[in-house]
């Protein structure tokens, strides 16, 4: 599976925000990653790591004004930076579908599930009447809603934040996409909900051969979900590896960092929590040096003069001067 | 190295980059607003013309320069002695203009001020207070914007008899229920924010916590609604005196008067309508596009 | 061994005096109908019958899922919201019996930290004046620029940071705003409303540590509501599970850890993400069905039959459960599950479609 061709290729992909009177501002900064069909790939970061932003330009739901968006992002033959508007539309719901953070804002308030999910139906499948009725409710009970024949008349609003998601994730699936790409699908879901989407994600991707997305800020979603995670700061990919091999050695320190600031629930009772100091705004430009050299605490001197370059070590990717050792324990000042 | 040393020294770049608050903000918007600077222009031309009246006028307002070249059919124009002409007494058009602007301000701003004051108080108990207060103040405010502005405000000037005062207490009445109105609900927004809740789990008193927070924090669409509401009382108080409601003192000339007064030689001496007329419309569009676009650099909710 | 000694010594802290008893606690949030006479059709019961103690310098955490409860029990606690029956006792004082003036002075003693840090801070007050206020309010003398110096330090803000505005600090440093205007007055008890969900990730631990180094400090005794139990099992001695209104669950941190006793603690803990992979595909999961019920129509009987996966025919539909201890396990553990026991033991398993077991095959990538 691993050697096949990858479905999506991402190369230095930049996206720079341009602003009338003011600076403009490089949200995106070279990102290039590979998602293999049937592969889980994580995208992880804080607000501001452009984890976001680079969804939105793979799909090509930027705005065109004021979005300056840079690089290749090739899906099968084409590169859907420079595809026109309805060849994208095209592609889009039919072979790359995403799902959202907020459910509710997704979704049309004043139209019936129902009426949302024969849509997409209609438009890519070519269903018509009964048939895309049937199709939607296999689809609405494929995704674990109960009684789906009744859902299917109720408006957004009459569901709940779970059901909601599973409803936008449904509409995701409808046309059998190849690749679906979920913003923090989880994030505004209760942990147990958040549990059950994730399983069905999961199972879907197991089920559909599909490939998977997986933008996040929780490592712990990442740890059970992704083959392949890369880890953002400040718009620049700072570490890439195999997630089995990428929590049991972080190397950048942001990564570490950020696996010893999160308590977890199975450490012994009094572990410490090491913070990282500072927070996400403190960035230095990247043309200046390393982004998170203001909160590193294994900054050196040459950190500060310039960009660290993204290096290949021993089957991951890692963009740091001064990485933590293979024995060293995570960060602890 | 503790934390705190860490932040201050990486963040303080931020922090500057981020300062000015929101008051700093909208003022540096405002100065970049064309519109909002004509605006402002405007207002202060009238105002520099009302104080110094005395000085740019060259007859006084009830002096009759012209008397005696003054028939009912031969009211002259503009002329270089007489720019906006005469009136039909003899009196200088331009002087009466210039003198005018005293009385359509004094009456905007003193009409405006007295609405505004009695809408903060109401606004204030029912916003501050609520549930049976707000119930009975509100249905109060509902029954004055019911009947209309105009029409209320005739009613209250033909009660008090004709006189300036009466002008404005019946503009600032028929101002009342629309500020109060809006500082209620922008108090009750306020009321429920965590700040408010903040401070009373902290134990501060009931007053400072309406006085110090919720209203401070409600009172900017006020400011910008009173800026508007100028332009509108300006033009009710014109509406108010060309109904005769208004002052009927000679020495005290009013635009909305001197208007009414031009009905009989409209055909002959049109020149006697214009120059109130523009003046009404100039001041009351300046206090209007100021208004407009106070409104926008304050709240982002109405930015295009 | 760090285990046991923390256990032993929340035992302790547990054992020791009271500070705050909350006796059947209940919050009903009148539904109203009707056009122009108000008719009061039903009542949103978001906090339903709630027993509670916090012993003095304690943390306990209240962890439980949106629509739970947990922030207005926090809130009624402290008075902000009005309880509609039971009582809350604070150091020997029933709070429910002050009033006016008397409830202000006692609120020097409890305060609150909120969940965003933002909103929580009205934003035309300047720091120094925002951590000043609950001196002004309860009148405090003093040289209350020194004091607010002083707290700007133990939160750690530089002293620069009086003069400046909520909008110029970063989330992170707003929060320790808010926190050193709840520690101003010296406070007994602290109710911290979520306080780090708002945050980024690698801020929260800042908080976090924050929270406890002024405990130590200050001897403060905490109640932290969080909906992420890894937050709470970090901080908190004792840890109280709520659902849909009630406790279900209640325990030394460790205790509930290593024994879960109730089905939802149990399926809260299996849902929780643990950022490790080996852990995370060894793990067997209890996935619940559907979504809260709603609190103004709760089920009866026990309010989580309606998605337990170790549901039983009789009892659970019909007889609601009190919090009770199990044989085997120290007092301080109690559990609203008429079927303890018999889940502890494995007698009762739960319902084959709501366990997911680890994946077989290790790595498919590899």
């Amino acid at each position: 599976m691993t050697n096949s061709e990858p479905l999506l290729d991402v190369r230095d992909l930049s996206v720079t925000f341009t602003r009338k009177g003011g600076p403009s501002v490089r949200a995106v900064d070279g990102v290039s990653f590979t998602v293999r069909p049937g592969e889980t790939v994580g995208l992880v970061g804080e607000s501001g790591s452009g984890k976001s932003v680079t969804s939105l330009a793979v799909m090509g739901l930027l705005p065109r004004r004021g979005v300056q968006v840079g690089g290749q992002v090739a899906f099968d033959d084409d590169d859907l930076l420079t595809l026109p508007r309805d060849r994208m539309r095209d592609i889009r719901g039919r072979d790359i579908a995403m799902v959202f953070q907020d459910p509710m804002s997704s979704l049309n308030p004043v139209v019936p599930i129902g009426i949302q999910v024969t849509e997409v139906l209609e438009r890519h499948q070519d269903l018509k009447g009964d048939t895309a009725r049937a199709a939607a409710e296999d689809l609405l009970s494929r995704v674990g809603i109960p009684d789906p024949a009744r859902r299917l008349k109720e408006y957004p609003h009459q569901l709940s934040g779970g059901m909601r998601q599973r409803a936008l994730i449904a509409m995701a699936l409808a046309c059998r996409p190849r690749l679906l790409i979920a913003d923090e699908p989880t994030t505004a879901l209760d942990v147990t909900i958040q549990a059950q989407i994730i399983e069905l994600l999961k199972e879907l991707v197991q089920d559909t051969g599909a490939s998977l997305v997986m933008i996040t800020h929780d490592l712990g979603v990442v740890a059970g979900l992704c083959d392949t995670v890369h880890v953002m700061y400040s718009g620049r990919i700072v570490e890439s590896a195999g997630r089995r091999e990428l929590f049991a050695q972080p190397r950048h320190p942001y990564t570490g960092g950020l696996l010893a600031s999160v308590p977890r629930l199975d450490a012994p009772r009094g572990a410490p929590l090491h913070p990282i100091p500072g927070s996400p705004t403190d960035v230095l430009r990247w043309s200046r040096g390393c982004a998170f050299a203001p909160r590193c605490p294994n900054r050196i001197e040459p950190c500060t003069d310039g960009p660290p370059p993204l290096e290949s070590i021993g089957g991951r990717s890692l963009r740091c001067l001064n990485p933590l050792t293979e024995t060293e324990e995570v960060a602890t000042r | 190295m503790s934390l705190s040393e860490v932040e201050a020294t990486t963040e303080s770049e931020q922090v500057e980059q981020a300062a000015g608050n929101l008051r700093k903000e909208a003022w540096k918007r405002l100065r970049r607003d064309p519109v909002a600077l004509v605006g402002f222009a405007l207002i202060a031309f009238f105002v520099l013309v009302a104080i110094f009246a005395p000085l740019i006028a060259p007859y006084a307002p009830d002096a009759q320069p012209g008397r005696g070249m003054i028939t009912p059919t031969n009211i002259p124009g503009p002329s270089a002695d007489h720019w906006f002409g005469l009136d039909a007494s003899g009196r200088d058009e331009f002087s009466r203009v210039v003198y005018g602007a005293r009385q359509s301000l004094l009456v905007g701003v003193v009409a405006t001020l007295i609405g505004m004051a009695g809408g903060l108080l109401l606004g204030t108990l029912a916003g501050a207070f609520g549930g049976k207060v707000d119930a009975v103040v509100m249905r109060i405010v509902d029954v004055m914007l019911s009947i209309p502005g105009l029409l209320m405000a005739i009613a209250i000037a033909a009660l008090l008899g004709a006189s300036l005062w009466s002008v404005m207490i019946a503009i600032a009445i028929i101002n009342v229920p629309v500020f109060a109105r809006l500082l209620r609900g922008q108090m009750l927004a306020q009321r429920g924010s965590d700040y408010v809740l903040a401070a009373v789990s902290i134990g501060v008193r009931r007053r400072p916590i309406v006085l110090g927070h919720i209203l401070p924090n409600s009172i900017s669409p006020v400011i910008v609604q009173a800026t508007l509401t100028l332009a509108t009382a300006i033009i009710e108080a014109a509406g108010l005196s060309f109904l005769g409601l208004g002052s009927a003192d000679p020495r005290v000339p009013e635009w909305g008067r001197m208007l009414a007064d031009t009905q009989r030689y409209l055909a002959s001496a049109p020149h006697l309508a214009f120059f109130p007329g523009i003046a009404i419309v100039v001041a009351a569009l300046g206090f209007t596009m100021l208004g407009e676009r106070l409104r926008e650099a304050i709240d982002p909710k109405y930015r295009r | 061994m760090n285990d046991q000694t923390s256990a032993a010594s929340a035992e302790k802290r547990a054992s020791s005096d009271g500070l705050l008893s909350v006796r059947g606690l209940e919050v009903h949030f009148p539904i109203r109908s009707g056009i122009i006479i108000e008719r009061q059709v039903g009542a949103v019961k978001a906090v339903d019958g709630v027993d509670l103690d916090i012993p003095r310098g304690a943390t306990v955490g209240l962890v439980g899922e949106s629509g739970c409860g947990k922030s207005t029990l926090g809130r009624a606690i402290l008075r902000l919201v009005e309880p509609t029956a039971g009582t809350v006792t604070f150091d020997g004082t029933d709070l429910g019996a002050l009033a006016g003036e008397e409830l202000r002075r006692m609120r020097r003693q409890l305060q609150m930290v909120f969940q965003d840090p933002m909103a929580s801070l009205d934003p035309r007050q300047n720091v120094q004046s925002v951590i000043s206020e609950p001196l002004r309010a309860h009148g405090v003398g003093g040289d209350h620029r020194a004091r607010v110096r002083e707290l700007l330090d133990l939160v750690g803000l530089p002293a620069s940071a009086a003069n400046r505005y909520p909008h110029e600090f970063s989330g992170g440093q707003r929060q320790r705003i808010g926190i050193a205007r709840a520690i101003a007055l010296e406070p007994q008890l602290i109710v911290a409303d979520e306080p780090v969900s708002a945050l980024d990730v690698s801020i929260q631990a800042q908080v976090v540590n924050l929270l406890e180094e002024l405990q130590d400090r200050l001897g403060l005794t905490y109640l932290v509501i969080a909906h992420d139990l890894a937050v709470v099992r970090h901080i908190a001695d004792i840890v109280a599970v709520m659902y849909l209104g009630g406790l279900v669950e209640q325990a030394p941190s460790d205790d509930l850890y290593a024994t879960p006793l109730h089905p939802y603690t149990k399926a809260l803990m299996s849902a929780v993400p643990i950022p490790d992979p080996a852990v995370e595909d060894a793990r067997q999961r209890i996935l619940l069905q559907g979504d809260l019920p709603s609190p103004a129509d709760p089920p009866p009987g026990c309010r989580f039959h309606t998605r337990c996966p170790f549901r039983q025919p009789t009892r659970c539909a019909d007889e609601r459960p009190a919090l009770r201890t199990v044989a085997g396990h120290p007092a301080t553990h109690r559990v609203a599950c008429h079927w303890a026991e018999d889940i502890e033991a494995g007698r009762i398993q739960p319902a084959a479609e709501a366990v997911i077991e680890p994946d077989p095959a290790p790595d498919p990538a590899t």
